[in-house]
């Protein structure tokens, strides 16, 4: 029973699968975004049949392999922790994530069976067009397959397209085309993929910067520059697009996500976009939580109303507003929703009641009741809220949520700068006399990581207490195993990750020092 | 590659031929990739990570009145 649930098992099985997908994501971002820069790379060649281009796009294919199947399958191991760490999860979402998954992993297999051989054991093989359209379909074949994930980690955060099952307990699909084009999973797959794309233009941008330090392959390197600065640009502005597009969903369907994200205790009309700031315990409690206030900060007056509804005096609503309540503003409490949420389950338990004294008039009238929108919309949509114990415990870490949000976007201008600045040097024509861009580039790598990895944790750390928005909350998905067992798998799992972590970049930074085949 | 052979045959031809020719580091890649799936598959799937659901109860039946009572008693 879930009334004694361990805490322990709570944190040890979010840090487990935190550490699984953090460490996935290592991986995936430059496969996506490396695959368009290689099939770009190999057009060029084919267009101009140039065989330095060829090499070129040999060369960071050979690193594209390295990452490609050191990563390969690490996500395979967020799925054994579903089934082990997250059943109850599991089978509540089962038939909506069943149809993105399968299509996922048919995608998947087919690509890697049969486009990746060609890209890499058909050069000379097969034709130059067939070689060509085997990577353009390997690039477009990858992201798809991220499509299909991030659609389900979208309906976590916005929940659409099905209707609860009450005689089983799990979420059925009725509109596939509402789950896919989810307006969360549509902004999260483009603003993922272009920060991809970015990821890898840095990546390819800072080696070569280090083979120009080096005073070697001067050809690959600036032609690698050229091509990834242009590609770069564009992805960062891209990212840039799509994240504001993200953030006014957001504001929307994850409301205190995005309050919390700003740091907005106090809702206010004329509110000011916080473009640095540094946070303080405020004196100011709901329950027993502490607020956050400013020590201080850095604010575009008016800003963060413009850029949510297009109009200064919009009312942005605080972290208060939406626990508190706001009638003026037609804001439902926490409380409310809470009450909510209990409403549904004593009609669930009614409904078992009724099922286990197989009363089948009182059953069908209930189920009537459970299938109709207008207890979907007003009470099934607050289910989770029934598992909260206070108001206050909707609120997630608003400093992890705040940093992680402001120092990924601040890293995002910092990539859009660079690859200007790459572009501006290179038709100037004066890049390698530039030591301090080609550091800048090279050590800009990492940062690159940080951000990636950072959007997510602003996802999934900003969407607490729920592991499903409003729906079900991440105490109530956890499996009732021995937190002992979950404790060990973390520690052999930190293990494993970090051995192949250092087999990955031994082996990559080796085939870097190596360089091209000439 | 013969002409006449069939495109099974190719196919076969394809793959070894590639994996024969590979480079130092396709082969290094390989092991780590080998070694990662053994471990993934035979030992942590095997040993920490059943279906909890699946190995604790015998029909969707089951499975669905549990997880209903986790629902139903969560706090």
């Amino acid at each position: 029973m879930i009334e004694n649930v361990d805490l322990t098992l709570v944190d040890w099985s979010r840090a487990q699968f935190a550490l699984t997908a953090i460490y996935h994501w290592l991986f995936v971002p430059l496969t996506l975004g490396l695959s368009f820069i290689l099939a770009i790379m190999e057009s060029i060649y084919v267009k101009t049949g140039r065989e330095e281009w060829k090499r070129i796009t040999r060369f960071w294919m050979t690193l594209f392999g390295i990452n490609f199947a050191i990563g390969v399958a690490t996500g395979i191991i967020l799925e054994f922790e579903f089934g082990t760490n997250w059943s109850n999860y599991s089978w509540f979402v089962g038939d909506i994530f069943g149809a993105p998954l399968a299509i996922e992993g048919i995608l998947a297999f087919f690509l890697e069976s049969t486009f990746i051989a060609v890209m890499f054991f058909g050069w000379n093989k097969v034709s130059r067009k067939f070689h060509l359209l085997s990577t353009w379909l390997v690039a477009i074949g990858s992201n798809l397959s991220a499509l299909w994930i991030l659609v389900a980690n979208a309906w976590m955060q916005n929940p659409v397209g099905m209707k609860f099952n009450p005689e089983t307990a799990r979420n059925e699909m009725v509109s596939f085309w509402e789950v896919l084009f989810n307006p969360v999973a549509v902004e999260k797959f483009l603003h993922t993929i272009s920060s991809g794309f970015l990821l890898a233009s840095m990546f390819v941008m800072g080696i070569s910067a280090w083979y120009i330090l080096r005073k070697r392959e001067l050809f690959l390197a600036k032609r690698s520059i050229l091509v990834t600065a242009v590609f770069g640009l564009l992805s960062s502005l891209m990212v840039a697009y799509t994240g504001d597009a993200s953030a006014r969903t957001l504001a929307r369907v994850q409301p205190v996500k995005f309050a919390s994200m700003e740091a907005l205790t106090d809702g206010r009309g004329n509110a000011g976009l916080v473009a640095f700031g540094v946070l303080k315990e405020s004196e100011k409690k709901i329950g027993d939580r502490a607020l956050n206030d400013f020590a201080f900060k850095i604010e575009i007056p008016g800003l963060l109303s413009v850029l949510t509804g297009g109009d200064r005096e919009i009312y942005v609503p605080g972290i208060v507003d939406h626990v508190t309540g706001n009638a003026e503003k037609g804001i439902l409490s926490a409380s409310e929703k809470i009450d909510r949420g209990k409403i549904a389950r004593n009609l669930l338990i009614q409904f078992q009641q009724a099922k286990a004294d197989n009363d089948k008039k009182k059953t069908d009238s209930l189920k009537n009741i459970f299938a109709g929108s207008q207890f979907q919309d007003n009470y099934f949509r607050y289910f989770g809220y029934a598992s909260v114990n206070k108001p206050e415990d909707v609120i997630p870490n608003i400093h992890i949520s705040f940093y992680s949000f402001h120092l990924m976007v601040m890293l995002g201008f910092l990539f859009i700068i660079i690859f200007g600045m790459a572009l501006y040097l290179l038709f100037k024509g004066n890049i390698e006399r530039n030591r301090w861009f080609l550091w800048t580039a090279l050590l800009a790598i990492p940062l690159t990581y940080l951000a990636s990895e950072l959007g997510w944790i602003l996802a999934e750390v900003g969407r607490q207490p729920w592991i499903i928005q409003d729906l079900m909350s991440v105490s109530g998905a956890v499996s009732q195993i021995v937190s002992g067992s979950v404790i060990t798998t973390f520690i052999l799992f930190a293990v494993l990750f970090t051995l192949l972590l250092i087999a990955d970049a031994s082996i990559l930074v080796k085939q870097i020092k190596t360089g091209p085949k000439h | 590659m013969k002409n006449g052979s069939s495109i099974l045959t190719r196919l076969f031809r394809f793959y070894y031929d590639g994996f024969r020719n590979m480079s130092g580091w396709g082969r290094n890649v390989w092991i780590i990739l080998i070694i990662k799936l053994f471990i993934m598959f035979a030992i942590l799937k095997l040993f920490f990570f059943p279906d909890l659901l699946q190995k604790r109860f015998d029909n969707d039946k089951q499975r669905s009145e549990y997880v209903m009572d986790q629902l139903i008693n969560s706090r």
